[in-house]
């Protein structure tokens, strides 16, 4: 099986990656480094499989001599995607940044619960005065 | 004896709830001290273990240590998951075929269609170009549709700090304070003075950057490029200038209007020439635009004018991005 | 030929723990921009120009410029919340 990982080691890099992308989006504390591995997950997933030569002359139309084209399209596309989202999840990031003051995931946590319950007490608060005054 | 039992469940679950009065020796509790009327001493009798119930006894335990448990066991859980998954696509990866064997399953009969008769029938000596312009050309529409969307949304996050000038309503929301986002930290490009040295390397390095851009833009169907590397080359050019020689200048001829305009028509036109097939069913209808000799820059029907479009919207969008995360303002 | 590309392989693996690893996050971008720089020596191992010069030019160039950015805009916000914290101490005392 090892032997077998060996001749394929493309895949096998871009699976440990992807799993080291995983492991990261779980335990990581800090924002920015998700966003690190997201972008870096993406286009590994798409690995090619091509044959020797090259590809692109026109005149020669033998399909011996050209490298399977379909996958690059498709990571052309996903490399593309995957700089958009990064944008996208950066500009988040900086709004959360502006509200919660840190860029660690649990003591933004915390702040969101205490929120949470100040804004329950209010809303408690306000029904009861409303009826009070009805 | 049902009542029996119904009466020890019952007294069972006020035991555990705590809403039963207390059945122990109440006659021998230790006598609690006199209230006199003018003392103000709050009740610090704390119960003794085996007096709470169970649910406090749970609610105690989970205060003290409820939170280190739970990290341990959350990251013990993340790790042995990510490992399982891990173990598992690799025994998949070592049981593809090898690697580059030309019996493979994906290697089938559509790369011989295209390979061979991809040459005449779009026109183009780059096979890759010519596929996803022609062959799959729905797919690049859907991706320059995606980066036209994320633009449009970072525009909407990150600028709409100036256009609301009220007040935070609530107390609790003072620091997100819209007001103060990107007004108190100045932009990034007025902070700096003459760099004689950018300048110079600037003024030499974005002609040829702009010159290699639209070279590889336009030679998409000839040489590897095409519209998304020829745009994201153009952008650069665009951020170096925006680098050395101030934001102004580059605001005058690349705004917002010039960004939305130049996007939604790029879009517009693709749209229009490639994406009537499903109205027709998918046959194609002949553009009036010829194919001509394979070699010529102006062969390949609409790989040309559809490279042009793609390139305009990346390189609108990638510059437009790095001003608003720089200004907050294309 | 086998060696450079497990050379490369390797030190993707590499990068990408140490991504993981690094507590400044200044460092950390440095290395995720060389990790864009390698991919895109692989992609012209595995012959395919377009990705080559496509992952070069959005990845070693236009994210890593978006990441630092975004690092300085936060840094920003962090010295003026320093600012205003001392300024409000020192009305209070």
């Amino acid at each position: 099986m090892i032997a077998k990982l060996l001749i394929n080691h493309y895949e096998a890099v871009a699976v440990i990656l992807s799993g080291i992308g995983l492991a990261n989006l779980l335990l990581q504390r800090n924002l920015i480094k998700v966003y690190l591995f997201l972008a870096a997950k993406g286009w590994v997933s798409e690995r090619a499989a091509p044959i020797l030569l090259k590809d692109g002359s026109e005149w020669v139309m033998d399909v011996d001599k050209y490298v399977n084209p379909i996958p690059a399209g498709l990571v052309l596309t996903g490399i593309v995607v995957s700089v958009s989202v990064t944008a996208f999840a950066l500009a988040l990031t900086l709004r959360f940044y502006e509200k919660y003051g840190s860029l660690n995931i649990d003591s933004a946590l915390s702040q969101m619960t205490k929120e949470q319950e100040i804004l329950e007490a209010e809303a408690a608060l306000k029904v009861d005065i409303g009826d009070n005054i009805s | 004896m049902n009542d029996g039992l119904k009466k020890f469940l019952l007294d069972f679950y006020n035991w555990v709830t705590g809403n039963g009065a207390r059945t122990e020796n109440e006659d021998a509790m230790t006598e609690l001290p006199p209230v006199l009327p003018f003392t103000m001493e709050p009740d610090k009798i704390q119960s003794r273990f085996h007096e709470k119930t169970l649910q406090e006894r749970r609610k105690d335990w989970i205060n003290l240590h409820g939170l280190s448990v739970f990290s341990i066991l959350y990251r013990s859980f993340s790790i042995i998951t990510c490992v399982v998954i891990v173990g598992l696509l690799l025994i998949t990866v070592s049981e593809l075929p090898p690697f580059g064997d030309e019996n493979n399953p994906a290697n089938n009969e559509v790369i011989d269609r295209y390979i061979k008769l991809g040459g005449n029938e779009t026109g183009a000596q780059n096979i890759v170009a010519g596929m996803i312009l022609d062959y799959r050309a729905f797919d690049t529409f859907g991706e320059s549709a995606v980066l036209f969307t994320g633009a449009v949304s970072v525009l909407m996050i990150l600028s709409a700090a100036r256009r609301k000038n009220d007040e935070p309503k609530n107390k609790l929301h003072s620091g997100f304070n819209d007001r103060n986002f990107l007004k108190r930290a100045p932009p990034i490009h007025e902070l700096k003075d003459d760099d004689a040295i950018l300048r110079g390397v600037a003024s030499l390095s974005i002609p040829a950057i702009i010159l290699m851009g639209c070279v590889v833009i336009i030679n998409g169907h000839l040489t590897p490029g095409g519209g998304f590397s020829g745009g994201a080359v153009l952008s650069t050019a665009l951020i170096l200038c925006a680098n050395a020689y101030g934001f102004k200048k580059v605001h005058e001829f690349f705004n917002e209007r010039t960004y939305i305009f130049s996007s939604s028509s790029a879009l517009l036109i693709y749209a229009l020439s490639k994406g009537y097939s499903f109205f027709t069913g998918a046959n194609h209808i002949e553009s009036g635009i010829p194919i001509g000799t394979i070699g010529n820059i102006f062969s390949a029907g609409l790989i040309l004018p559809l490279n042009i479009c793609v390139g305009i919207i990346v390189a609108g969008t990638l510059y437009g991005v790095y001003a608003l995360f720089s200004e907050g303002e294309i | 030929m086998l060696i450079i590309e497990w050379l490369l392989l390797i030190f993707l693996i590499v990068c990408a723990v140490a991504v993981s690893i690094t507590k400044n996050l200044l460092n950390a971008v440095i290395i995720f921009m060389s990790y864009s720089l390698v991919m895109s020596v692989i992609w012209v191992l595995l012959r395919s120009p377009d990705l080559a010069i496509t992952e070069a030019a959005v990845g070693a160039g236009v994210t890593s410029v978006l990441f630092f950015l975004a690092l300085r805009r936060i840094g920003q916000m962090q010295r003026d919340n320093d600012k205003n914290k001392k300024i409000s101490e020192a009305s209070k005392n």
